[in-house]
């Protein structure tokens, strides 16, 4: 029995399976990965049911083409993506269920720069060191430690779609995105002038074209060093704005480096870190600074949403739900969905 | 060259620097100094032994630790007090055993394309650096760079040497380099602009072994030389591991040829 999987007809132009990361072996000097924008990674597999960091596909700028060989599979996207199934539109935001033999089309995302696709169970594929999160410049993780390609056969971890009702997401219940990226100073703010400290969280910076999920070089004024651009070398936290001798900041995202030498002047609290992973080459942000307590809360907030994102979930086209559990949660949850952020 | 004064312990001035809204940064002082790093390192066992609340993973570098927790299981006032609690009085701590790695390495040839510019950078025989490989005691100062990259300190002080003008777009894995102040054996095939001196048949990054990472941090590293036959016998074992001896952590190695 060879189970059912879902064969990449065609492959956006960088697809990859993301979880939540590689966790643990960064003293090693292995990247921990994972999805850019955990937010709507966990989106896409609460449309199918899956808990919050099972691997699922984050593809950029537009999405791949998948064909059902068996099942039938259940599917969802999220991301402002164009879908057909069949040559047929059907919505993002939505999980689907699909047949043996059809294909599912996932066009370019109208905004921001990743989407995600989840298919009901996951995927079965081996955990490296813990994780099924693809680090292609290591080779680590995924289907074959790289982007997918035309031909890969995803093997899925349930041969058959479960018998439940479809579920949709409104994707304005979740937080809009603004320019400002909240950032804590440190941990090398002292490596640069106050002329250069105030450049960074008064002026408005632009994303560069050199923009990937290791690092988002930004255009702007140049950050002054107080006494040269190299530290010695140490581990960089994610959301890192490190600032080498060019004076242009380089946010560090998932798949950074373990350790680097230069400095530090401020991180980037991680759902703002998911925000700018969202910003196309030319879109403005500018660094606002916040107490590192006010950080905390911010993260407690955000975990908080992901964490709740079943319960925005509504019964799509007027779906009748069978299952009465479910129907309490929604009925329960209903008043809970404003207030964040 | 004068021999560096070990003995003294580092004057060490923790401190605790914000790393975002999941990390907390403690740094013990500047530069790449063995009694430094090797008090990092006795931070670092303490963290794990403490098992604080809510930290997630920890990150020794040359001077400093990465301390990354989760912020719903902690505060980073109160993790990271009982940061420099646990930082207090590591430099009059008594010596911890250590692992030391005893690592075969074929120098030179086919093995080590650079052994005899390096030499002759030197103004030394080719034999005369070999010796000095095989009789530094090397700390792993930090892994970073990519998965299993161990940088070792304790490279003589006749050898450090900028790096190569022309990085070598390929050198496989098991290559034994220089490059600076320090040592490395590359644990995968990458590019390097590190001088190349010989190759290990053991391989330090190997994830169908239980223990993927050879080298940890804060291990120590002594080069053994074997000719091409013994290298080639060697290599045709699958899983290897080299010898492994237990150590004190209370010497500095950053004495080279004088140990």
């Amino acid at each position: 029995m060879t189970g059912s999987h879902l064969r990449v007809a065609a492959a956006g132009p960088s697809s990859t399976v993301q979880d939540r990361g590689r966790i643990g072996y960064q003293r090693y000097g292995v990247s921990v990965a994972g999805a850019a924008d955990p937010l709507l990674h966990a989106a896409a597999n609460a449309l199918v049911g899956n808990p919050a960091g099972e691997g699922a596909v984050e593809f950029t700028l537009a999405g791949d083409s998948l064909t059902v060989e068996g099942g039938p599979v259940r599917l969802a996207v999220a991301g402002a993506a164009a879908l057909t199934v069949d040559d047929e539109p059907v919505p993002a935001w939505t999980s689907l269920r699909l047949r043996d033999g059809q294909t599912l089309r996932i066009g370019a995302l109208r905004e921001g720069v990743r989407g995600y696709w989840a298919v009901e169970g996951g995927f079965t594929l081996a955990p490296v060191l813990g994780s099924v999160a693809t680090h292609a410049r290591t080779a680590l993780g995924g289907l074959t430690g790289g982007a997918l390609r035309a031909g890969d056969r995803l093997p899925l971890c349930l041969d058959t779609a479960t018998d439940r009702g479809e579920l949709m997401l409104d994707p304005s219940l979740l937080p809009a995105r603004g320019d400002d990226l909240r950032v804590v100073l440190g941990p090398q703010d002292d490596a640069f002038t106050p002329a250069g400290i105030a450049a960074f969280l008064e002026e408005s910076f632009t994303v560069s074209h050199e923009a990937d999920r290791m690092g988002y070089r930004l255009n702007g004024p140049a950050i002054e060093h107080a006494r040269g651009f190299n530290i010695t070398s140490d581990g960089i936290p994610l959301g890192a704005v490190q600032v080498p001798g060019t004076g242009r900041p380089i946010v560090l995202l998932a798949d950074r480096q373990t350790t680097g030498g230069y400095p530090k002047i401020a991180c980037v609290i991680g759902p703002d870190v998911a925000a700018l992973a969202q910003k196309r080459p030319g879109e403005s942000v500018r660094f606002r600074r916040i107490a590192p307590a006010d950080a905390r809360t911010l993260h407690a907030r955000h975990r908080a949403l992901v964490a709740s994102l079943p319960s925005l979930l509504r019964p799509a086209g007027g779906f009748a739900l069978t299952d009465s559990a479910r129907m309490l949660g929604f009925n329960l949850i209903g008043g809970m969905v404003t207030g964040w952020e | 060259m004068s021999e560096i004064p070990v003995s003294s312990p580092p004057a060490l001035s923790p401190r605790l620097l914000p790393a975002g809204d999941g990390a907390l940064v403690v740094e013990l002082g500047e530069g790449i100094v063995p009694a430094l790093n090797a008090a990092v390192h006795r931070l670092d066992r303490r963290i794990a032994e403490a098992g604080l609340p809510g930290v997630v993973e920890t990150v020794p570098t040359y001077r400093s630790v990465l301390v990354s927790f989760d912020p719903a299981l902690t505060d980073p006032d109160s993790l990271g007090r009982a940061l420099l609690d646990l930082a207090e009085g590591l430099s009059e701590a008594a010596p911890e055993p250590q692992r030391r790695w005893v690592v075969p390495v074929c120098f030179g040839g086919a093995h080590g394309e650079d052994l005899d510019e390096v030499a002759r950078r030197a103004r030394l025989t080719t034999a005369e650096v070999v010796a000095l490989h095989c009789a530094a005691d090397y700390r792993v100062y930090m892994l970073g760079f990519s998965p299993g990259f161990a940088y070792l300190g304790g490279l003589p002080e006749i050898l450090h040497q900028p790096r190569r003008q022309n990085p070598r777009m390929m050198t496989p894995a098991g290559s034994v380099i220089q490059g600076g102040a320090q040592a490395a054996i590359s644990p995968t095939a990458m590019p390097s602009g590190w001088h190349l001196l010989g190759r290990t048949p053991v391989r330090i990054f190997d994830l169908r072994r239980d223990q993927p990472f050879l080298l940890a941090p804060g291990d120590r590293v002594r080069f053994v030389a074997v000719p091409a036959v013994e290298y080639d016998r060697l290599a045709a074992r699958a899983g290897l591991l080299p010898d492994r001896e237990t150590v004190a952590d209370d010497a500095p190695t950053d004495r080279g040829a004088a140990a």
